[in-house]
């Protein structure tokens, strides 16, 4: 297990330099001035200059990414180019709310989607399976933003249930300003949880171990948690695990229509602005985040079933 | 086709296999007709719009749906129905012109990948990772960052973000087909690489890596709907599907139809593109039929 997870670990770190590398070269790879193209057309040449010089970029390219990647190291991920603030120090401040956000969505999305499956799976053919069968299609069939917009027309400017706008304040106000804008993330994975869950675990009900316990006369919930559940949520734990990348991208309209603080929010104004520090810095720590996510996700699955732990 | 009476044992024919999978196929069936509908209609779009898609005032500003326009009118009176079938037509347009170019170049780097030296099948496979672990979005944010916001670089968002995921299928099935006895026995017979490639190797990837595509063209048009919404897209008045729901969201406390006029092909494009695919797949490869 410990190899298998260093071995793993080593893996994901090299992935992130290839992923930074990726984006440095980017703004190389198009032809004209990198600084420039920050700016925009209406820069004056002492502004350029100090862009270039700034960002290194008077250096050759080869000494621009080594210089890079140990900034990135020592926690440095550049200045923002209006301001002079440092880009880690903004992105971390914008970070939490993102991460709130992406959790609570994930846990309205595993808390429904393994009760369903599982109840489907148990009750197969039941009025209630065929429901969950529909309500998976329908979810997944809708895109996050889409949810979005629903979710406020339906409960903030219909019902007038829930707040639709930023992130409140205080606890509880949080609490109430975080249900909306979660849910319609996580509504769109509760289809997916559901079915792979299902699947996975009318699978493992055939499997000759459970059967085994069958056989020996252990009771039926404890066959259920202990022997069928804990293989069959591995698929639903890969999922959550790569889905982390697709939780990220919803989570950045789902902050601009809910017009909530967070890294996405973050990202679209710093587009706007042509601010590119902050978005190589942002768009890095995400990477960072959902690399590290996978790597969780391989880990806990290791852990819940050792066959798995000699794949790599 | 192959006529049943000829022959000793008939294969049955793609024809009267896809019509037998069809017709225990409900969803199957769906999925074609507004796959049919959705791509007809876009290709039709400039002569079956009611209205022009961008004139203002075409009617009263906000109207919910009526006789006069089928989805209502938008916050300075365009019809929304006639933006809506000029949106399909951008929306299939970046879908065809991205899988596409990403299936051509997922196709190349996979063949090259899976055939070629161990250490360059390793490189690939890491920036294929790397590239996976970018959130769509956000890396489409980035690239706009640099090249600036329009269909181009919608398409150059897609096109990049889709090319891991077939070339790693195609290396897959190239690695698997590479030791497969039937080609151990062609190449000691001396059959050259080009044979290979051409007679075996590509028409056994190509139909899944197809089946793949045509899944695919959701999440596409949700990525040029997602850009354009936040503004980082196909840039207004050019109707799409994004802009159409910007524009609604922008007023939803006004009136609810933009944004119900804007999402409904999308669910539509959804729904039929994901059921055409399992249709699909059952058609040409009932292995990866899943029992029930």
């Amino acid at each position: 297990m410990i190899f298998y997870a260093t071995q793993r670990f080593v893996l994901s770190v090299v992935i992130v330099m290839v992923a930074v590398s990726i984006l440095t070269l980017m703004l190389h790879v198009v032809p004209g001035d990198p600084a420039v193209m920050i700016l925009g057309p209406r820069a004056t040449p002492e502004l350029i200059e100090q862009t270039r010089v700034a960002m290194g970029l008077d250096q050759p390219l080869p000494v621009q990414i080594v210089t890079f990647f140990g900034n990135i190291l020592r926690g440095d991920l550049g200045q923002d180019v209006f301001t002079g603030r440092a880009v880690s120090q903004i992105v971390f401040e914008q970070l939490p709310y993102t991460l709130i956000l992406i959790t609570v969505s994930i846990l309205w999305a595993a808390v429904l989607g393994i009760a369903l499956g599982c109840y489907s799976a148990l009750r197969r053919n039941t009025w209630l399976d065929t429901l969950t069968g529909v309500i998976s299609v329908g979810t997944i069939s809708i895109p996050s933003f889409v949810m979005a917009l629903y979710s406020v027309l339906l409960f903030a400017v219909w019902l007038r249930w829930l707040p639709a706008i930023g992130a409140g304040e205080g606890v509880w106000d949080g609490v109430t300003h975080l249900i909306l804008p979660s849910f319609a993330i996580g509504v769109s994975w509760v289809g997916y949880v559901a079915r792979i869950v299902r699947a996975s675990m009318l699978e493992v009900m055939g499997q000759p171990h459970v059967r085994m316990a069958r056989a020996y006369g252990l009771p039926d919930g404890w066959i259920t948690r202990s022997h069928i559940l804990k293989i069959a949520v591995q698929p639903a734990v890969t999922l959550i695990g790569t889905g982390v990348a697709h939780l990220f991208s919803a989570a950045v309209f789902v902050e601009v229509i809910f017009a909530r603080p967070g890294i996405g929010a973050l990202i679209v104004q710093a587009v706007n602005e042509r601010n590119y520090p902050i978005v190589l810095g942002a768009v890095l720590v995400t990477t960072g985040i959902i690399v590290l996510a996978t790597l969780i996700s391989d880990l806990v699955i290791a852990w819940l079933d050792p066959r798995q732990r000699e794949e790599l | 086709m192959t006529d049943a009476t000829q022959g000793p044992l008939p294969e049955p024919g793609l024809l009267a296999r896809s019509l037998r999978v069809l017709s225990g196929n409900r969803t199957g069936v769906i999925g074609f007709v507004l796959v049919a509908l959705i791509v007809g209609s876009a290709i039709l779009a400039p002569w079956i719009v009611p209205y022009d898609p961008t004139a203002i005032m075409t009617g009263p500003r906000m109207a919910p749906p009526s006789a006069a326009h089928w989805l209502g009118t938008d916050n300075i009176g365009r019809d929304i129905f006639s933006r809506v079938i000029a949106g399909g037509r951008i929306a299939m347009l970046v879908a065809a012109a991205s899988l596409t170019a990403a299936l051509s170049v997922g196709l190349l780097l996979g063949l090259i990948a899976g055939l070629g030296p161990r250490w360059l099948d390793n490189l690939m496979l890491l920036v294929f990772d790397a590239l996976r672990s970018f959130p769509t979005i956000v890396f489409g944010l980035a690239v706009v960052t640099i090249i600036g916001p329009s269909l181009y670089t919608v398409m150059l968002v897609v096109a990049i973000t889709s090319v891991p995921i077939y070339a790693r299928i195609v290396r897959t099935q190239t690695l698997a087909l590479k030791n497969a006895e039937f080609i151990l026995a062609e190449r000691a017979m001396g059959v050259g690489l080009p044979r290979l490639l051409f007679v075996h190797v590509l028409p056994n990837v190509l139909g899944p890596l197809l089946i793949l595509a045509s899944m695919d063209v959701p999440l596409v048009i949700a990525t040029e709907a997602g850009l354009s919404f936040l503004g980082m897209g196909v840039r207004p008045p050019t109707p799409s599907w994004g802009v159409i729901l910007n524009d609604g969201y922008n007023f939803i406390r006004n009136s609810p139809w933009p944004v119900i006029g804007g999402s409904i092909p999308i669910i539509l494009v959804t729904l039929g593109f994901t059921f055409m695919g399992e249709a699909l797949r059952d058609i040409f490869d009932p292995k990866l039929r899943k029992a029930g």
